[in-house]
């Protein structure tokens, strides 16, 4: 319990990708809540490499973590793009509401 | 030791309920802070583990560029007026919420079960490629090895960030009508025959322009 190990950075990052994916299901306001969950699972992914990085000593987690990171900031970035142009050709971001390929 | 303990619980319990925080919170504008605050305290956690380089490059990154971003989108597109909708106020009948709530136990019961039941492969140790060196710092340690083992990678990862540059310039420009611009072609492509005009004055009589 006192001595923290690789089990408690595992352990966080499992709550933490679970609470993502609980934000992706239960969201119904809008889009960037959805992107925002995919970044808290990005999180949780950078955690666990992080945690086995240091744990057994290898340096290449960390390398991955930075490859990761810029991925997650291109897709933050797209994924914004995309709701701004949806916004402005629909005037709304609610999840609802977003039905076109429904059908 | 001690110290560690009480600073690991306390900063997982912080990244845990902001995260919490950014899914449940009525306003949009809310969440993105609680987001802001989970990547504080996981890039705390990462110092405090010993990889110093990424903590400082969450800060940057996340706090510095894509939280921000984030504020800024969600400022831009006026979605203050949702802020009363909770998400369960809103359930319909829907069968979204219980069976997301299933989804998200049994994924992270699994993850529990990964946690509790594995072990190392028994010649891990021996068939590391890259060991943390104690002698040198973590950035130099890091950069060591990005720049020649992982150029490849390295530069591919650039070409990412410019191909997301370019599409989400792409994506969001318009044009506008009945804005004056700038046409370099017409400017290059003039000629003396057009721009310069040569009067014959007669004298005390002036020139007249009409143009």
């Amino acid at each position: 319990m006192l001595s923290i190990g690789l089990g408690h950075y595992l352990t966080l990052a499992a709550i933490i990708f679970t609470i993502g994916v609980v934000g992706i299901f239960l969201n119904r306001k809008n889009v960037i809540v959805i992107l925002m969950s995919i970044e808290l699972i990005l999180l949780a992914v950078n955690i666990n490499l992080v945690a086995f990085s240091i744990f057994i000593n290898d340096l290449s987690g960390q390398i991955f973590t930075l490859f990761i990171l810029t991925v997650a900031a291109a897709e933050a970035a797209i994924g914004l793009a995309i709701i701004v142009v949806y916004f402005r050709n629909s005037d709304t971001i609610r999840v609802e509401e977003i039905k076109n390929l429904k059908g | 030791m001690i110290a560690h303990s009480v600073f690991f619980y306390i900063f997982s319990l912080i990244a845990i309920v902001s995260a919490v925080m950014v899914t449940v919170s009525k306003n949009t504008v809310h969440s993105v802070f609680f987001l802001i605050l989970d990547f504080i305290s996981i890039s705390c956690l990462f110092i405090m583990i010993g990889a110093e380089f990424l903590g400082m490059i969450m800060l940057i990154v996340y706090v510095g560029a894509v939280a921000v971003l984030f504020l800024f989108v969600v400022m831009m597109l006026n979605v203050a007026e949702q802020k009363g909708q909770w998400f369960s106020s809103r359930w319909d009948g829907g069968t979204h919420i219980p069976v997301g709530l299933l989804v998200s136990l049994i994924i992270f019961f699994e993850l529990i079960i990964v946690i509790g039941g594995w072990k190392y492969k028994p010649d891990l140790l021996n068939s590391l490629s890259v060991n943390i060196s104690t002698e040198v710092t973590n950035t130099r340690s890091i950069g060591n090895i990005l720049y020649t083992d992982y150029i490849l990678l390295f530069q591919i990862s650039g070409m990412i960030l410019l191909v997301a540059m370019i599409g989400a310039i792409v994506l969001t420009y318009r044009e506008r009508a009945g804005v004056k611009r700038q046409s370099y072609v017409k400017q290059i492509s003039r000629e003396r025959d057009e721009g310069v005009d040569l009067v014959e004055a007669e004298r005390n009589k002036g020139v007249k322009i009409d143009a």
